[in-house]
């Protein structure tokens, strides 16, 4: 009987979804071009820039510097055993410039913004204060939605850089320093071997990628929260997990098509 | 926060993205390698370039002095054809050598350059005709396995 249920309950859910996803890109594309509206204010934007990106930066900061440097430790281990440890700073470099930075930079940002974000908008709208702008003919995607999206897909990218960079450093400070492998190796392995369009610009486009899709996820699941106290912590939990799983899936997809 | 404040860092964010991306590009990724964009063009055609690529270093004395630009293919004569840039201060001269070298047992390749002793230089544009490719180790130990095996099978015949 409850696999009799389970069917039916199956295509009610791939027929919520699939129109699901097409009012969340409709969605997306209105809240991205609503720049042009009257109602979208650059005063807002850099209000959320701030919040978003420069308040991300300590977090960001720390943590590429204890993967760069963990990556040193592991890389040297794996590496040691062949003699091959002249091509540690090329494992650092690419593996940080081509995966980790963007992720890493994704489901962070996920965490420390995209929660917010959703919590943000769904308890805007769980008071009704949507509900009021539209009262007083203010287009809520312009005003609230399209300075967080933009803010968020022009921070991530300045977040991955950052990481890049601070990452290598830390597997440099590993390296070098403490186990002994020649610095003059390590950086000319790292730049006889790191191509600027292929590893660093694509990363960057990885990251801008990502930088959509989560900002995307946070502010929709916060449009469309139910309008309680529950909704509001459903919404934001529920950001944080769809926004990681998808970042995670699209990178295997991005790395396939990119990098193949 | 002030609104003023608010400029000034997202200012000072934005401009961290884009040093950050300058170090990315100039120290990690090399781009400083226009450095050798000034420089000659010379040729050498190799029978077996092995892994070398282009902007593999071309060294002398385990100097850097230049890089490869361009690996191609001669059809006249089946022969690899290496394009390189070379530091407009080395002047080389037309008894010069060049072989492809391996850093280490499993490091990357690199041209060695080997001064000859002939009072004119190359000019640019020459092609460099002494040349050694690179040794190929799969090859050497066929080899190595192969006279080995032959002269056991001698040994063992003679007696």
């Amino acid at each position: 009987m409850a696999m009799l249920e389970f069917i039916p309950q199956l295509g009610r859910r791939a027929l919520q979804t699939v129109p699901g996803l097409g009012v969340a890109s409709r969605f997306l594309l209105s809240s991205l071009l609503s720049v042009f509206n009257r109602h979208f204010s650059f005063q807002q934007l850099f209000r959320q820039i701030y919040g978003f990106g420069v308040r991300s930066l300590i977090l960001m900061v720390v943590a590429a510097f204890f993967t760069g440097m963990v990556l040193g430790f592991q890389g040297y281990y794996a590496l040691v055993r062949f003699g091959a440890t002249s091509a540690l700073g090329t494992l650092i470099a690419l593996s940080l410039l081509r995966e980790l930075g963007p992720v890493l930079t994704a489901l962070l940002f996920a965490g420390r913004a995209g929660s917010a974000l959703t919590a943000e908008i769904s308890s805007m709208k769980a008071t009704e204060q949507l509900s009021a702008m539209e009262m007083m003919a203010v287009n809520p995607l312009a005003w609230v939605v399209a300075p967080r999206l933009w803010a968020g897909i022009i921070s991530v990218p300045i977040l991955c850089a950052i990481f890049d960079l601070v990452g290598i450093f830390g597997g440099y400070l590993i390296s070098v320093p403490v186990l002994g492998v020649d610095g003059g190796t390590f950086w000319a392995q790292m730049q006889s071997n790191v191509t600027f369009s292929g590893d660093i610009l694509t990363g960057l486009f990885k990251a801008l990628c990502f930088g959509v899709v989560v900002t995307w996820i946070a502010a929709w699941k916060g449009y469309t929260a139910r309008p309680t106290a529950e909704g509001v912590g459903n919404a934001t939990t529920l950001s944080v997990v769809t926004a990681s799983l998808t970042v995670l899936g699209l990178d295997f997809i991005l790395t396939a098509l990119l990098f193949s | 926060m002030e609104t003023r404040a608010i400029d000034w860092w997202v200012g000072i964010f934005v401009l961290l993205g884009i040093a950050a991306l300058v170090v990315l590009a100039l120290r990690v990724g090399n781009l400083s390698g226009f450095a050798y964009d000034s420089g000659y063009v010379l040729h050498a055609d190799f029978t077996n370039v092995g892994s070398l690529k282009t902007r593999s270093p071309v060294k002398i004395g385990g100097v850097t002095i230049g890089e490869v630009t361009h690996i191609g293919m001669n059809p006249k004569t089946y022969m690899a054809n290496v394009t390189m840039r070379i530091e407009p201060s080395i002047k080389l001269p037309i008894d010069t050598g060049a072989s492809i070298y391996t850093q280490g047992l499993l490091g990357e390749q690199y041209i060695a350059i080997q001064p000859g002793g002939m009072p004119q230089n190359l000019k640019p544009g020459a092609t460099i005709t002494m040349t050694q490719g690179a040794v190929n180790i799969d090859q050497m130990i066929g080899q190595m396995v192969f006279s080995k095996a032959a002269g056991s099978s001698k040994s063992s015949g003679s007696q």
